[in-house]
């Protein structure tokens, strides 16, 4: 597999070194000639010095025959032209921006081009990790727009003992499925909360921490 | 007054250089309603005194300073911003999401106009234009209609 990296610093010089060591042909374009010197001492790389959004960079850098490209510059705009031009011009099949600002993922993917948050991947690994004993499954749906939780409640829950009508949850949460004995039920407002159910979530990535913050409690 | 009315229009002008800045100046003076975007507020100074519209002070490239702009109300979006790539994206962000419809973008490189024309926005590229004017200058034996040049 060849692929294309268009970016600089740590996360370009790492993950270089992780295709390279699967056995990946990787192209670098980096604007820095400095850096591109050093690059191409560290590592088993062709580098190639100029700017990724400029066509004759991206033929020197082969782009004619590459199985993918991945912008990973600090620029959102500069990403989604690489890989714009990159599909558009030469047929990359498969090109990959970076949105620094984590609203473009949507725009990018609006115009075409895939895109990916590190913001919303860091942020929800940090969330999956802070109440980790509590959650049995997390599950994203809806292109990450959605979230599917499965938690256990222990009985110094706040909301142990409590009916589902009387439970102040943040808007656009649902309490969907509660599991007591092995019995699956949906509930409704009338039926109560206690130790040991399992309760199936539906939240948004937004209010994700807040609703599970309601049903567990203040975590240290 | 009354060919005033019929030719105002709510024109946004990303970029206050010296393009943005004078075109957002006879723009408002033809009567047009105006909003112009650069990141570096100093910019605004370029503008006329009876430069009559909106300055915001933000980066095009984020939908927050876009929305302020009350884009998906606007008629025209001209993007002259000094790098080609915020030009190209603010340009497709206004067409494809905010359906504004006339699109503008200023891009320097003439490989780049070629692709986004295929994506149907329309470009300037002030180095294809100058470079046919100095070919024409030159086809015609040197001599120039106006201005001289060193």
């Amino acid at each position: 597999m060849k692929v294309i990296i268009v970016g600089s610093g740590k996360t370009l010089f790492f993950l270089c070194r992780n295709f390279t060591a699967r056995g990946y042909k990787v192209v670098i374009i980096n604007r820095d000639k400095d850096e591109c010197v050093q690059l191409s001492r560290q590592l088993s790389a062709m580098v190639v010095c100029g700017d990724g959004s400029d066509t004759g960079i991206l033929k020197q850098a082969g782009a004619m025959g590459a199985d993918a490209i991945l912008a990973i510059t600090p620029n959102d705009q500069d990403n989604l032209v690489v890989c714009q031009l990159a599909s558009l011009t030469f047929g990359v099949p498969r090109a990959i921006a970076l949105a620094n600002d984590p609203d473009n993922t949507e725009i990018f993917e609006k115009l075409g081009v895939s895109a990916f948050s590190t913001t919303h991947i860091v942020g929800s690994l940090i969330e999956q990790r802070a109440s980790l004993e509590q959650i049995l499954n997390l599950l994203p749906v809806g292109e990450g727009r959605v979230n599917v939780t499965e938690i256990v409640l222990e009985a110094d829950s706040p909301v142990a003992g409590k009916l589902l009508k009387d439970i102040d949850l943040p808007e656009n949460a649902l309490i969907a499925v509660v599991i007591r004995d092995n019995q699956p039920m949906v509930p409704r407002g009338g039926n109560d909360l206690q130790s040991g159910d399992r309760v199936v979530l539906i939240t948004l990535p937004e209010n994700h921490g807040p609703v599970l913050k309601a049903l567990t409690g203040e975590r240290k | 007054m009354k060919n005033l009315m019929k030719s105002s229009r709510y024109i946004v002008v990303v970029g206050c250089g010296r393009l943005g800045s004078h075109l957002a100046n006879c723009l408002s003076r033809d009567g047009n309603s105006v909003v112009i975007i650069d990141r570096v507020e100093r910019t605004f100074n370029d503008l006329s005194p009876d430069f009559s519209g909106f300055r915001i002070n933000g980066d095009a490239t984020h939908m927050a300073v876009l929305k302020e702009a009350k884009l998906k109300n606007a008629d025209v979006l001209i993007a002259t911003t000094h790098e080609d790539n915020v030009n190209l994206m603010v340009a497709q962000v206004a067409q494809k999401i905010f359906h504004v419809p006339h699109v503008l973008a200023r891009v320097f490189d003439p490989k780049r106009e070629e692709v986004y024309a295929q994506l149907g926005i329309d470009t300037i590229c002030p180095t294809s234009v100058a470079a046919d004017m100095f070919l024409q200058a030159v086809a015609n034996g040197g001599k120039r209609k106006n201005g001289a040049a060193s």
